[in-house]
């Protein structure tokens, strides 16, 4: 597989969008026409070919500029990289983990030579060689969680596991949807772990930890989480709402196809092997609606949850704004025939 | 669980009655990396019966050729060391699963303080390994019966030099936990690995001097118990299983092909925990997971290491 790399922003005029190839690999999250909270996790296995889960972290078409649109929002903001001391381990935990999964994956693209614990790294997409020692952080120009946080597309959290819990003591976050680092490095699961809305059960969060805390080394795991955006945007932080929550405003009937903004994280975690941490990763997929019709059957499904998804989940995801005019704008993909359960866009 | 096909490369006698063995991959890669503390579960096929040990690694977490660990020949158990012991040859293929740690260090404490008594000292030597790494702040305590127990003491002695402290009981040396607990700085955080009344008097002696509870590390697995024959019946399955005296709940429950959760088979870590539904008898826990009210109420048991005293016991699995 060779990508062609596309360059496109994130912000301002936002040139974001996605070819024919990358809307057919969507991670279409709605396999049934309504939609119910759930911290179900599946096994992150390798996917069919093709797929945003062939890989354990899939680089597409967008690489580069998001790679771009990352440092340009860490630039302006450094607080959206934070570590605490002790997490030194799970750093070094974090870039091999990332510089081998890359360089197996896409030997095209990335390579590791190892020479004990001498190591070289090049990132041909970035343009990028680097030497180092794996261990010897004043060998590389910054922390090692950072220096490959830059270089994979998501976010990235790394937790530590004590007191029977699990905190939050690093992040690299600049395409987060509605949590920011500021308020969450070095907090415990209960506190980042808001109230969801519908999800009345009790013990839901406390099962998910006690999942989390039992996770396996070799044994990552998967679920997929989404909510809306309006442009392409991938910095929709709590701290620069005045920059983006306008956006909201700014949808007409004329414009939803190319303004609203299906935004689908695929959510990893994985057991990390020297810290005993664990890796949180948040990787984001925007589509908006004409993109997304091109699939009527998706355009049908997606008609049907976003009508009839629950008041609360509508305002607690921010979507009340623009929700009756999307609905309308895909209404006229909706003959009402029954199209089965799946996510498959045909 | 995931697991990883292993041969035996090397068995070494350590003492009378330890004996250490080196596995390498059957695939012939190295192995992962993992964190000092971590245990994996040996899978063992003794006369057709499968049974599952855990066991500390030992090895340098770093060193990924080859995994170590050590086994305590236990006369009176359910035959699982004695099998390591006396059945099992250089060459022999075994699975094991990938490394879990119920016993890690925390990162943050200003000092580590670790304690081990006879073949407890196992967990120990791989956290050394990551405590040196780290440059910690640590000291390791170890507690043996006579100089021909003392399994590694050297070998720990070349290492870490005077950070290691012995104490030989056949030569008077007595380790006074209340001693050396009342005397180290905050934060410290303290680690027992040992024999069941060396543990419970370190938790005793830290609690009894104030120290915070999640200051305090044990580790602690329980062999399950034999104990009368009771048949299970599984609410989701519809299966009624028979367990019979040799095996625990979770051995037959994985005798009749299910596929129950698990940890460390040793009543430890609580991932094996079923909710009970009914019995015409009485739970034996011998877990050291629930509280002592959970275990009163009856709702929940471990499978891993306790039993029922009934005809029949209902769980939701
Ligand atoms: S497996 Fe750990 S308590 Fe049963």
């Amino acid at each position: 597989m060779s990508l062609a790399f596309k360059k496109e922003t994130f912000r301002d005029d936002y040139t974001y969008k996605n070819s024919v190839e990358a809307i057919k690999r969507f991670p279409f999250p709605f396999p049934e026409d309504t939609y119910m909270y759930s911290v179900n996790m599946e096994p992150h296995t390798k996917g069919p070919k093709g797929a945003v889960t062939e890989h354990t972290f899939d680089i597409d078409e967008h690489y580069v500029s998001e790679c771009l649109d990352k440092a340009k929002t860490l630039e302006l903001d450094p607080g959206r990289y934070a570590v605490l001391p002790h997490m030194m381990d799970a750093q070094w935990d974090f870039l091999e983990l990332t510089m081998e999964s890359l360089s197996t994956d896409y030997p095209h693209l990335f390579t590791l030579k190892k020479d004990g614990k001498n190591w070289t790294w090049e990132n041909k997409p970035l343009s990028i060689k680097k030497s180092f020692v794996f261990g010897d952080v004043s060998t590389l120009d910054m922390d090692p969680f950072e220096y490959m946080s830059r270089q994979v597309q998501g976010d990235f959290v790394l937790l530590d596991q004590r007191n029977d819990t699990l905190y939050a003591d690093a992040g690299f976050i600049t395409s987060q949807a509605d949590w920011s680092l500021n308020f969450d490095v070095g907090m415990a699961w209960h506190e980042w772990h808001g109230p969801v809305p519908q999800v009345t059960k009790l013990g839901v969060m406390d099962r998910a930890l006690k999942y989390l805390m039992s996770m396996q080394l070799g044994a990552p795991v998967r679920r997929l989480n989404w909510t809306m955006t309006i442009n392409p945007r991938l910095d929709t932080s709590p701290e620069n709402y005045p920059l983006w929550g306008g956006d909201r405003n700014t949808v007409t009937p004329e414009n939803v196809g190319k303004k609203v903004h299906l935004r689908v994280e695929l959510q990893t975690l994985f057991r990390l092997p020297r810290s005993n941490g664990l890796l949180f990763s948040i990787r984001c997929y925007l589509i908006n609606m004409e993109e997304l019709s091109t699939f009527p059957r998706w355009a049908k499904r997606f008609h049907r949850v976003f009508r009839d998804l629950h008041s609360d989940l509508a305002e607690y995801k921010g979507l009340v704004k623009f929700r009756e005019m999307t609905v309308q704008w895909l209404s006229k993909f909706d003959d009402g025939a029954d199209i089965g359960v799946g996510t498959h866009p045909e | 669980m995931s697991h990883i096909n292993v041969k035996v490369a090397a068995i070494e006698q350590v003492t009378d009655l330890i004996k250490h063995f080196t596995f390498v991959r059957e695939d012939g890669q190295p192995f992962p990396v993992f964190s000092g503390g971590s245990h994996v579960v040996v899978s063992m096929n003794i006369n057709g019966r499968i049974q599952r040990n855990a066991y500390s690694l030992m090895g340098n977490p770093e060193e990924t050729e080859a995994y170590h660990i050590s086994v305590r020949r236990q006369e009176k158990s359910r035959g699982g060391s004695v099998h390591m012991h006396d059945a099992l040859k250089v060459g022999d293929s075994l699975q094991i699963t990938f490394p879990v740690n119920l016993f890690a260090l925390e990162k943050r404490a200003r000092k580590h303080l670790l304690i081990a008594g006879g073949i407890g000292i196992t967990p120990f030597m791989s956290q050394i390994a990551d405590l040196e790494r780290n440059k910690a702040n640590y000291e390791l305590h170890y507690a043996y019966r006579a100089p021909e127990h003392g399994a590694f003491s050297k070998e720990i002695k070349a290492n870490i030099g005077n950070k290691l402290i012995t104490y030989v009981e056949s030569e008077g040396g007595v380790l006074n936990l209340r001693n050396l607990l009342s005397k180290q700085p905050l934060g410290t955080h303290v680690y027992v690995c040992g024999p069941g009344p060396m543990v419970v008097a370190m938790i005793e002696t830290a609690r009894t001097l104030g120290w915070p509870e999640n200051h305090i590390h044990s580790e602690q697995f329980t062999a399950p118990p034999s104990g009368e024959s009771f048949k299970i019946k599984l609410t989701k399955s519809a299966l009624e299983i028979v367990v019979p005296p040799e095996m625990s709940m979770l051995e037959a429950m994985e005798a009749a092909g299910v596929d129950a959760p698990y940890l460390c088979r040793g009543g430890a870590c609580g991932r094996c925990e079923l909710e009970v539904v009914c019995t015409d008898g009485n739970l034996l826990h011998h877990d050291h997971y629930l509280s002592e009210a959970e275990k009163a109420a009856g709702k929940k048991i471990m499978p891993c290491v306790s039993r029922a005293k009934c005809d029949l016991l209902e769980v939701v699995l």
